[in-house]
């Protein structure tokens, strides 16, 4: 078969021999031998790779297979904490106070967002971003880990969501998530009650446990979202899911469902809290109604307020600014934290101390003559009254508010006495209320002047302290504790807001029983009868302070008007209201409960420069106790 | 002599050999695509489309002489170059996203060099005495040096370096001297620090990643981690077709193109890897038993280069699927997706069959 090209160049090769001189002729016989040479050692080096990249397969698939299945599975494996619902808030009566509603947000996955101010540029082209966007996320983010989802922005309008929607795949790592926003259907009526919840930050998480709070992105702020933050907020679960390279959850393959927050029911009774405010109308102001048969709260006003939804979503530079430069101080809870002057308030406390200490009786007279002097001194302690009252006893000197008479009693006593009996009534400490951030006034004594003014007490310092001046300071929950003690014979709780709560999967809620109770000591009993009968008469005495309130149909109300003074009045000079500035008139305090005999409601109210008590501050505790007692006993 | 020809038009000489493991291949890689592409049928059809075109030229070219095909050879590698100038001149600057470019009209002039380069190769040594002298041996250097620099130029390095390739091999299977051999390995082995500084930075990157992928496991690491999870995490028999999860959940990135081979250990194992290499043995076997039954010194010299190259992209791609060399753009042959590299593959697989059917015949 070979030609005879083949064979001449065969015979050619060994002719010439090689590399000989001159150009040989190509001998393809040897050319052939030569290929095959050739072919041979690459046949060996394509046999070299064949056994290396099978052992170098077998080794990846065999041998470290375990390793890269547990590889293969976290990559595509991942556990995701479940937010758990909030718990909702109910007043007395059932009624929602804050609901969770359903909305959207931006989230976006650090890890596979890539360049994140090129994504958040892009984004700010279809959804509405704050300027601090991407400061709060770079804050954010240190909470999160790489993988985590952090949010972007709360609360996305349907318009928001649909175009985000239609150019999802252009944001790789961002996605929208569904989620449950925290609502106060309320607003500024129940700001100081429920508080608020917002954005996670740093002093949250000092205060709450990180692991349970993953995916939680809201925390309670102030008012009982704060006090009951834990109970709220339940457990979260946790999610097995399978992931994309994208991180976009593909399908869930296990799951721990979190653990609900409690419900909350508050002894709060919205509608009269309703009542409190519109009786407070713009002023700026304080109430507090208390049941005095077990201490709860029936309403909690603070006045001014401001719109707790705000906060939830984060509020704006402008927004917060507004609320800060608004007259009044609407961050302020005056119940807890707003510090009074008792004024008259305390003279039902003080007359009492004097009737149990045994320095005075019910019987005992006093004369008024609109004066009073302490020994070596000759400036008077004044009346309210010029010319004074007359001959008055401890009722009537509650009933017309006779300060000469609590001027006489206070020395009596002595301030180290009258320092101790008041404090069985829980003045100069906090009360104890289920709400965060309450302070505890000030009940004078001669330790406490020198622990804080480095002077000793003096003798007229205990005379003006009989009428609840000086250096007393009490708040309006303090004031409303007081008189619900007062009111039921000495029983003296501390105040709560919650009623009863009701965990996850539970069908009835559970009462909460008022947990502390001190029983003031009762020497006898028509003492405090007494004193209630001289408070009874402020309204519906003849001479009452407060008679111009027109009396309860079917009910006794008892109460005591005070007045704060905001700028100190010399004594011996006159008060005038109309020439003082609003923002410095005195402020009007009122104390009551009713029905007399049987009471089912304290209160305690404060209008801040309304000026005399019992024309400012007394109609508004009694629209208050009237709205209360017109209702159906709740059960 | 020329009585002797054929003519143009005489009936194919089909390998069958050849063929039937090309079409067992072609099968293979539909079956894999269509698991890599998460069921994209369209994907699947116009890949097997462009399997049918680079079979129809493979048919067309197995009825060629290879006498004639010779002929051609210095006109082609014109054009090859013409065109390489060209898009130097006026092609748009692809980067690193080229193997997305699947479209079949867009054209790649460095396709025609992986044929035209080993062609012009074996067209230059076939009238010399063989083995080739130092004047000889450079002269064919600079044939393959010069369409491999304009293409790393482009850059495309993995291309101009299995073009510089098929070229060498073109040199070694002509017979070149083993102490000259020796000599340019030394030489190489010189010019690489050189070579590093020439080396773009995304290139020298690729390099770097090589050495070490765990130290940028998301950025360039990513890559080779996520292949190598889904190859080892395979196991012997694989998860079951479609039942890749690195690959379905989208963890290996160039899926079906060249990573496709990733897929194809996930979810068929070492089993799969196996029955692939064999295909590939036994296509390159052939090639080069056929290249020892050619009777003239271009034949050889094409068809055992031809089958020599082929095998360097399995071993480039599986090593790099499996972290064994750097990510170099190389597509598995015959199964990984775009139409490129399979027609121009099935091309030179026609070349070969016109070769074994002319074997016969001499000039």
């Amino acid at each position: 078969m070979s030609s005879p090209h083949s064979i001449m160049g065969s015979f050619t090769h060994s002719v010439t021999g090689g590399n000989g001189r001159g150009r040989p002729i190509k001998d393809t016989l040897f050319e052939s031998r030569l290929f095959q040479n050739r072919a041979t050692f690459g046949f060996v080096l394509i046999a070299l790779a064949v056994v290396l990249l099978l052992a170098r397969y077998t080794w990846l698939q065999v041998v470290a297979h375990e390793e890269f299945t547990a590889r293969s599975n976290s990559n595509r494996v991942r556990m995701v904490p479940v937010a758990p619902n909030r718990g909702l808030i109910y007043d007395r009566r059932g009624r929602p106070l804050a609901e969770n509603i359903p909305a959207y947000r931006l989230e976006i996955v650090p890890e596979k967002a890539g360049d994140f101010e090129d994504t958040l540029t892009r984004l700010a082209t279809i959804v509405e971003l704050p300027e601090d966007a991407a400061e709060k996320f770079a804050r954010d983010r240190k909470r999160y880990r790489e993988f985590d989802a952090v949010p972007l922005k709360f609360n996305l309008s349907e318009e928001e969501v649909a175009r985000f929607a239609l150019d999802r795949h252009r944001y790789p790592g961002v996605d929208i998530a569904p989620y449950l926003s925290r609502y106060y259907p309320y607003r500024e009526l129940l700001t100081h009650v429920l508080g608020y919840v917002g954005r996670i930050d740093e002093d949250d998480l000092a205060r709450l446990d990180p692991d349970d709070y993953r995916a939680t992105s809201h925390a309670g702020k102030s008012g009982i979202e704060r006090q009951y933050e834990v109970a709220l907020h339940g457990h979260s679960g946790l999610e097995r899911v399978e992931t994309n390279a994208g991180g976009r959850v593909i399908r869930s393959l296990e799951r721990t469902d979190p653990v609900h927050g409690d419900d909350l029911v508050l002894s709060l009774d919205i509608q009269l809290q309703q009542v409190a405010w519109d009786a407070l109308g713009d002023r700026p102001g304080a109430i507090v109604a208390i049941d005095p048969n077990d201490g709860s709260i029936l309403a909690l006003v603070s006045k001014p307020a401001f719109d707790p939804n705000l906060f939830v979503h984060g509020i704006s530079a402008a927004d917060y600014e507004a609320i800060l430069a608004s007259p009044g101080r609407a961050l302020f809870n005056r119940v807890i934290q707003g510090g009074y002057e008792p004024g008259s308030t305390l003279k039902p406390f003080v007359g009492l101390a004097g009737l149990e200490l045994g320095v005075t009786t019910a019987d005992k007279k006093v004369f008024s003559t609109g004066n009073f002097y302490l020994p070596g001194l000759d400036r008077p302690f004044r009346d309210w009254r010029k010319g004074g009252h007359g001959w008055v006893d401890i009722t009537s000197a509650l009933e017309q508010s006779v300060n000469t008479y609590f001027y006489r009693l206070a020395l009596d006593i002595g301030i180290d006495r009258m320092h101790d009996y008041l404090a069985q009534f829980g003045f100069g400490e906090i009360t104890g209320l289920d709400l965060p951030g309450e302070i505890t006034g000030i009940l004078p004594s001669r330790e406490w002047k020198m622990a804080e003014h480095h002077q000793p007490w003096y003798p007229g310092e205990t005379v003006i302290s009989g009428i609840g001046q000086g250096y007393n300071v009490v708040t309006p929950v303090q004031l409303a504790v007081a008189v619900a003690a007062l009111a039921n014979g000495g029983r003296r709780f501390a105040p709560h807001l919650l009623y009863a709560s009701k965990q996850a999967g539970n069908e009835q809620a559970v009462h909460q029983q008022a947990q502390d109770i001190t029983q003031i000591p009762v020497v006898t009993e028509q003492n405090w009868d007494t004193v209630r009968e001289g408070m009874r008469r402020v309204v519906h005495g003849a001479a009452g302070t407060a008679r111009a309130l027109q009396p309860l149909s079917g009910y006794q109300m008892a109460g005591k008007s005070g007045t704060a003074q905001v700028i100190g009045i010399a004594q011996g000079k006159d008060y005038n209201e109309n020439q003082v500035a609003a923002n410095l008139r005195h402020h009007a305090l009122f104390i009551g409960f009713a029905p007399v005999g049987n009471p089912t409601i304290a209160v305690a109210a404060v209008v801040e420069n309304g000026g005399g008590g019992s024309r400012q501050a007394a109609p508004v505790v009694k629209a208050v106790i009237e709205a209360w007692l017109a209702q159906e006993p709740p059960k | 002599m020329k009585g002797l020809l054929p003519g143009w038009f005489g009936l194919p000489r089909l390998d069958w050999t050849l063929l039937l493991c090309l079409l067992l291949l072609i099968a293979l890689g539909l079956l894999v695509l269509y698991s890599a592409t998460s069921r994209d049928l369209s994907a699947v059809y116009g890949q097997a489309a462009r399997a049918g075109v680079g079979l129809a030229i493979m048919l067309g070219l197995s009825l060629v002489p290879p006498h004639v095909l010779r002929s051609w050879t210095p006109w082609l590698y014109g054009l090859g170059l013409f065109l390489l100038v060209l898009t130097l001149l006026i092609g748009e600057g692809r980067g690193a996203d080229r193997w997305l470019d699947f479209r079949v009209l867009r054209f790649q002039p460095s396709e025609i060099m992986k044929l035209a380069v080993p062609m012009m190769i074996a067209w230059f040594f076939h009238p010399i005495t063989l083995p080739p002298s130092i004047k000889a041996t450079l002269l064919a250097g600079v044939l393959l040096g010069v369409p491999a620099a304009l293409i790393a130029d482009q850059p495309d390095l993995g291309t101009a370096l299995l073009i510089a390739v098929s070229g060498s091999i073109t040199i070694f299977l002509a017979g070149l001297l083993w102490r000259y051999i020796l000599i340019l390995a030394g030489l190489v082995g010189a010019a690489l620090p050189a070579f590093w500084i020439m080396l773009h930075d995304y290139q020298r990157n690729r390099v770097l990643t090589f050495l070490d992928p765990e130290s940028d496991p998301l950025g360039s690491g990513w890559n080779i981690i996520q292949s190598k999870i889904a190859v080892g995490s395979g196991g012997l028999f694989g998860k079951g077709w479609l039942n890749g999860t690195q690959s379905h959940l989208e963890f290996i990135p160039e899926r079906h193109t060249d990573f496709i081979l990733a897929v194809l250990a996930e979810e068929f194992g070492l089993f799969g890897v196996t029955l692939l290499l064999v295909l590939y043995v036994v296509i390159t076997s052939r090639c080069i038993y056929i290249a020892s039954m050619a009777k003239d010194t271009y034949s050889r010299l094409l068809a055992g280069s031809l089958g020599f190259t082929f095998f360097v992209y399995v071993v480039v791609n599986c090593g790099m699927v499996s972290g064994l060399l750097p990510v170099v753009g190389v597509p598995l042959p015959m199964i990984s997706f775009g139409g490129t590299s399979m027609i121009t593959l099935l091309a030179g697989f026609g070349i070969v069959m016109s070769i074994f059917g002319h074997r016969n015949f001499i000039r």
